[in-house]
């Protein structure tokens, strides 16, 4: 009952005029970045947060999370109509929206994906307004081991579960959190890591010079080189009747969109997980779970319903360990949680208790920006495949410039812009090299709660990592993530072992 | 691909290295009562990258990676052009950031850029080229009294600031 009535504050707070009207601009904004090809929710976030420095901590988080929401839904616009992910979150939505697209089928295809997002955004949604503040509570008696602990295990799912090459994904989170300890020693105060002692290393690196440089101008140059030439768009054919028929058809594909919305949302909470693997595995699941597997890849409602339903699931998902534990689930939750720590929050279990508007008018705005996104979204479906031929020599310069403006506002030193495009263009070169990216994003989130937690730690037990194991919440977390670190080298080994069995 | 791999290798492990080194400028060990020392982080970190790029360079030996067992160039003759025109022309705006302010250099990279990369007509060229800039100023400058560098343009600003601010 007290969920509901922190709930119903929440809405008092979503829905004053400042507030609905930055849900709607978002939403707006982020479906116009969902759409658009190479661009993503972690995009539109990094570049457009240092805007958010004019309103209050509240509003500010709003507007990001709508256009967090926003570009899930858009993401599938451009995946169909074009054939290229709107974002890496989009991609299994290629996979049978295409097919639909190409087949005269791509108003079935968008209805679809914009409905199946509505409801893995709503399940999601009310699956995290029971779960976050029992979490949150049992977070609140968290110490510095747990928080370590924590920490280690959203690196761990990187390692295990991101799917990269392991020394280059270890790599990326080392540098990210050497960034974060750039400036000044934050125990002793003394300086640290002051490179060619250059006067802007004396303070440290603000999180968003590298997320923007690496999610601005490194994706640009990333797709100004993998979108050779422009693609060609499907033709959409709308009308009432038809949007009546295709809504009819969706509610076959009710199973699926069950099962992915609960996928999404718990792929969403494991830390670093986030969107993109959660709609692949629910693309995965619904096909497996199919009465007819066969149909999957060639124009399947459901191989559209399921990636759409899970990838909104884990981005709500994904906020519940940001607000809970102050750990991000998803790389643009890092880039929230980072903000939060701009607007002078201090994110973790606290928040729910210090900064019950804080948290709740989130909550709340959740809903009302699912609800605002489904209805722009089917509303101005013509809208949106017109921006998609926006040329892409007018968008990039455009990004670039909000790169340059973003990157210097939060310190207001041109020394960060110059730091920005090295780290752009720094980024695109490994990235080529199959470096990921999102890592080193989130390591410089989290450098700053990981080393004093450890430090701190240390401290307590004496220089010994024993209770990291011993302390009953703490050491099944410890456990659990070293397993996920060594989970690549388990499956190496079973493949050697099955080779030589096959060879013989 | 299989040269840049190894390159890049090498050239991060260097980097690794001169953050150990930086990092030893502060107690790297441990201090009796105060845990361990303010260096300790970041060598240790540095290190495990370092430990990191000789995996990379074990795995190029084997040819384990794709990148390390690639014939492919780093980058084609596509990739390249466009990476220097773009990526050089980003620089100078930032460069020019210094010269002329944020607002005239983002004036000069989006007519380089729409007119002469993208080659759209002029009138569409300077339509976005001027407003963005104006936009640009109402919304930092005014809205978020935020002041951008003007560089050499500042007196040009100067009576703007007396009617808006």
């Amino acid at each position: 009952m007290e969920i509901f009535q922190h709930l119903m504050g929440g809405f008092l707070i979503a829905f004053e005029p400042l507030n609905l009207g930055l849900v709607i601009l978002g939403v707006v904004l982020g479906l116009f970045i969902g759409a658009m090809p190479g661009l993503g929710s972690v995009n539109g976030v990094a570049i457009l947060l240092p805007v958010t420095f004019l309103v209050p901590p509240t509003s500010a988080i709003i507007f990001l999370a709508a256009i967090y929401y926003g570009a899930m839904y858009g993401g599938a616009i451009s995946s169909i109509m074009l054939g290229i992910p709107g974002a890496s979150t989009a991609v299994a939505t290629t996979f049978d929206g295409r097919p639909l697209a190409l087949s005269g089928n791509a108003d079935k295809a968008l209805i679809a994906a914009a409905v199946a997002s509505f409801f893995g955004g709503t399940v999601s949604i009310l699956l995290f307004t029971g779960f976050a503040p029992v979490l949150a509570s049992i977070a609140l008696d968290f110490g510095d081991f747990e928080i370590f602990a924590l920490m280690l295990l959203a690196f761990a799912t990187f390692i295990g579960l991101g799917g990269d090459d392991i020394p280059k994904t270890i790599f990326s989170i080392c540098i990210g959190m050497v960034f974060s300890a750039v400036g000044f020693d934050i125990i002793s105060g003394e300086p640290r890591l002051v490179f060619l002692d250059l006067p802007g290393f004396s303070r440290p690196i603000n999180f968003l010079v590298l997320a923007i440089g690496i999610y601005g101008i490194g994706e640009m140059l990333w797709t100004i080189e993998t979108t050779r030439g422009s693609p060609t768009m499907s033709k959409a054919v709308l009308s009432v009747e038809r949007v009546l028929s295709n809504l009819r058809e969706l509610l076959s594909t009710w199973k699926t969109a069950v099962m992915a919305s609960f996928l999404g949302y718990f792929v969403g909470i494991l830390p670093a997980a986030g969107a993109t693997p959660g709609s692949l595995m629910a693309y995965g699941v619904a096909k497996l779970t199919s009465k007819d597997p066969s149909k999957f890849g060639k124009g399947e409602v459901a191989g559209v319903v399921a990636p759409e339903a899970a990838n909104n699931a884990a981005s709500t998902g994904s906020m519940l360990p940001m607000l809970t534990l102050g750990i991000p689930g998803s790389p643009t939750t890092a880039i929230l949680l980072g903000g939060m720590v701009i607007w002078g929050l201090t994110p973790g279990p606290r928040l729910f208790v210090e900064q019950e508007e804080f948290v709740w008018g989130l909550i709340a705005s959740l809903y009302a920006a699912n609800l605002f996104a489904v209805l722009i979204n089917i509303g101005f479906i013509p809208l949106f495949l017109w921006v998609l031929k926006t040329p892409f020599t007018i968008l990039a310069p455009m990004i670039f410039v909000l790169c340059l403006v973003g990157g210097f506002a939060p310190t207001r030193s041109l020394h960060d812009i110059w730091l920005m495009l090295i780290f752009g263009i720094g980024g695109y070169l490994l990235r080529k090299l199959d470096y990921p990216l999102a890592p080193a994003v989130l390591a410089i989130v989290l450098g700053p709660i990981a080393e004093p937690a450890l430090r701190q730690s240390l401290l307590i037990s004496d220089g010994s990592f024993a209770p990291f194991f011993t302390r009953p919440i703490a050491g099944p977390i410890t456990i659990i993530a070293l397993l996920l670190i060594l989970l690549p080298v388990f499956k190496y080994g079973y493949q050697r072992i099955k080779g030589r069995g096959e060879t013989q | 691909m299989r040269r840049a791999e190894l390159v890049t290798a090498v050239v991060l492990a260097a980097l690794s290295i001169y953050f150990m080194w930086k990092s030893a400028e502060l107690e790297i060990g441990w201090i009796e009562d105060e845990g361990p020392g303010g260096g300790a982080w970041p060598f240790w970190l540095a290190a495990i990258m370092l430990a990191c790029c000789g995996w990379t360079i074990v795995n190029w030996i084997r040819r384990t990676t794709p990148a390390s067992d690639s014939d492919l160039p780093f980058m084609d003759g596509y990739a390249r052009k466009m990476f220097l025109l773009v990526g050089g022309g980003v620089t100078a705006m930032v460069a020019l950031v210094h010269i002329v302010g944020m607002y005239g250099s983002l004036l000069v990279f989006l007519i380089y850029y729409i007119r002469f990369l993208g080659q759209h007509s002029w009138v569409t060229t300077l339509t976005i080229a001027l407003i963005t800039p104006v936009a640009t100023f109402f919304f930092f400058d005014i809205a978020m009294t935020m002041d951008l560098p003007k560089g050499y343009l500042e007196p040009l600003f100067l009576p703007l600031y007396a009617i808006f601010l």
